[in-house]
């Protein structure tokens, strides 16, 4: 039985493995709790469960697993009065699900349409949006997130599909997202400078053995400071428009680079980098900086990395005053070449796929202008873009 | 024997079979939580009920792996013998254990807490997978395998700050502790102040979690917070009438500074209590 609970698990994107269930193993022989299914649930959950994002999918397997096991029979279900039913589950309902019913054409229609797909559907069902079963978003089933659902099996037995919710106190830590920062840093770890700065901490023992040897014996220790990453990055990201797709993405880069690196700059354009950059998306009329300054401040050690998805019309590219939001002197790429030619090392990120690429006249011309140094926004491409920023002799097809 | 929290320490049923799992089983024990839920406190207390010794080791941005294990001072070695020391003969002599070591080196089972592991580097708890896995480690100055004596009961605490690797998750025991409830927080209140008016302790709780419920607080008040307040509240002899008083005619509660810590949380509660909005 515990088996197919890890694989229940297992199947339902809950990443456990094979030592956490013998660990849990190992606990219950040596009788580490005692026989409650509550503390069988505290237990499980402290062993198989290892971020609080992923606990309230733990609570919805778990009811799943351990209550579902007496669901109710379909063909009796299919037997049972309809006005009986109708009027026992109204009993139950609060005012609030009362309108939530309606919502979906009241409980006699409801009730009509899951006699009718319990009728199509022959098999066991889990997930999806349509059919009977659990989990899923379908008015009908166990454990599902449709707000006007009926329950069925758990406790309610061949009664009634009593419209019971399992206490889920966790909910609000399950954002759906796939926090992987830590792919992400570990790709950007691959961008290192390593120089000896600041204070001297570490003992140099080559020149210690030097310098003594010269002092005839006599002892002459000469420290260093430890080796750090010291790379300097300036970022550059495209936002608004057709960014707000990768909104997370980006952010999601943003935030492990700031980790990442102790010397990073960054600024935010729109499609292409004209006269003006800014720090803050809120103030960006108001707080611009020009990018003359921006050119000046930084030498050529910077590291540029720009993250956008270079597409726009042609225009906004080739020609002066060609922007989509003001009134632009120069073109983009006069723009862009004066980058390419104070900083050596840049790339160009783009979050699109690269399958498309072709299809985009502009991702094709500043791809041309990056001399092919332009990476998608995946873990792989982000290693070769950083593979790229450290050795600027590297060429790409 | 088991830990059922202690005269100053309320752990929920939850938090215990965590505890006493991670006891039986030898394993870390990985605690997260909203700041100020007791994650630290927790070694504290398990070390007191069970009457062990505790060793703490707090980590830092520039803590390493390897000085919760050793550190070889090379230079005064060196220093020393130029002076001709006895000693120098002998490198153990310079060997600075760490916290590990020192735990591992107990004869009998101790705790240890390491404390605020995401906020060292990204590659720590990897480098502390095999150590906290076998319990050993080889030093490669004296040329030793360092093994435990007595598996030492491990509790790691992580605010989040950084993912921790699924091959060291994989070896702990996890437990997330919750924000209490409203019976539980009286239960925390009560440990801490056996003859707090019930009055006051009624007011002052509901105040407190109405100030949680306002949304887009940078920082809510946690259980710490809230203990300190009521101390506040104690000395500076506000009674229950006074809170009251103060929450109908939509003032400020007194002390509110001990609630929250952020300017702008400070700020947008009083503009919000201006409005007259609860």
């Amino acid at each position: 039985m515990l088996t197919n609970f890890f694989f229940h698990l297992r199947n339902n994107n809950l990443k456990v493995n094979l030592r956490e269930h013998l660990t849990l193993l190992e606990a219950l022989d040596k009788e580490v709790v005692a026989f409650s299914t509550e503390d069988f649930y505290f237990l499980s959950r402290a062993i198989y469960v290892k971020h609080e994002q992923n606990l309230d999918l733990y609570d919805r397997l778990f009811g799943q697993f351990f209550e579902g096991i007496e669901s109710i029979n379909v063909d009796e279900f299919l037997k049972i009065d309809d006005n009986w039913l109708i009027n026992k589950l109204l009993d139950n309902l609060s005012d609030e699900e009362k309108e939530a019913l309606k919502a979906v054409g009241g409980l006699e229609e409801l009730l009509e349409r899951l006699k009718k797909t319990i009728e199509e559907q022959k098999e066991r069902h889990e997930g999806g949006s349509k059919w009977v079963g659990t989990g899923g978003v379908s008015p009908f089933g166990n454990s599902g997130n449709n707000p006007a659902g009926v329950r069925i099996g758990g406790k309610g037995g061949n009664k009634s599909a009593v419209k019971v919710w399992d206490k889920r106190d966790f909910k609000n830590y399950d954002d759906n997202l796939e926090l992987n920062t830590r792919n992400t840093k570990m790709a950007l770890r691959r961008l290192r400078l390593l120089t000896r700065e600041g204070a001297e901490n570490e003992l140099n023992l080559d020149v210690t053995i030097d310098r003594t040897c010269q002092n005839a014996g006599f002892l002459d220790i000469k420290m260093q400071a430890s080796k750090q990453n010291r790379v300097k990055v300036l970022l550059l990201l495209d936002v608004g428009g057709s960014m707000d797709d990768f909104i997370e993405e980006c952010s999601m880069l943003f935030s492990s680079a700031k980790h990442q690196f102790k010397n990073l700059e960054f600024y935010y354009f729109h499609n292409c980098v004209y006269e003006n950059l800014w720090k803050d998306n809120g103030r960006r009329y108001e707080d611009k900086i020009s990018t003359w300054d921006v050119l000046n401040k930084y030498n050529k050690d910077y590291k540029v990395i720009f993250i956008g998805d270079a597409s726009m019309s042609p225009w906004e590219l080739s020609e002066p005053r060609g922007s989509v939001e003001h009134y632009n002197a120069e073109a983009g790429t006069v723009w862009l070449e004066r980058f390419k030619d104070k900083f050596p090392n840049l790339v160009w990120l783009n979050p699109i796929n690269d399958g498309y690429w072709q299809y985009t006249h502009t991702i094709q011309q500043i791809r041309t202008w990056s001399d092919n140094r332009m990476f998608p926004l995946t873990i792989n491409g982000l290693e070769k873009a950083m593979k790229c920023l450290k050795n600027s002799k590297l060429k790409f097809l | 024997m088991g830990f059922s929290g202690t005269s100053n320490y309320v752990a929920t049923r939850e938090l215990q079979t965590a505890v006493n799992a991670a006891v039986a089983l030898q394993r870390p024990l990985l605690i997260k939580g909203e700041p100020g839920t007791g994650k630290t406190l927790l070694a504290f207390e398990v070390a007191k009920a069970l009457g062990k010794q505790l060793f703490t080791w707090h980590v830092k941005s520039t803590t390493t792996a390897q000085q919760g294990l050793y550190e070889y001072d090379a230079v005064s070695r060196l220093r020393d013998s130029q002076l001709g020391d006895d000693q120098v003969n002998h490198i153990e002599n310079y060997i600075k254990k760490g916290k590990i070591w020192e735990a591992f080196d107990t004869e009998e089972q101790s705790v240890l807490l390491i404390d605020e592991i995401d906020k060292a580097d990204i590659e720590f708890p990897n480098d502390l997978l095999q150590e906290l896995d076998r319990m050993e480690f080889y030093c490669y100055e004296t040329k030793q395998t360092i093994k435990a004596k007595y598996r030492p009961i491990i509790i790691i605490t992580s605010n989040n700050e950084k993912e921790l690797p699924d091959a060291f998750l994989r070896r702990c025991f996890f437990h997330f502790i919750r924000f209490p409830d409203k019976e539980t927080m009286q239960q925390i209140v009560d440990v801490h102040y056996p003859n707090l008016e019930e009055t006051l302790l009624i007011n002052a709780l509901k105040t407190f979690f109405g100030i949680r419920e306002v949304k887009n607080l940078k920082k809510k008040p946690s259980t710490s917070e809230l203990i300190d307040w009521l101390r506040l509240l104690l000395v500076g002899k506000v009674s229950a009438e006074d809170l009251e008083d103060l929450n109908k005619m939509n003032e400020i509660p007194p002390f509110l500074g001990a609630l929250l810590k952020n300017e702008s949380d400070y700020d947008l509660f009083k503009a919000l209590r201006e409005k007259g909005v609860k």
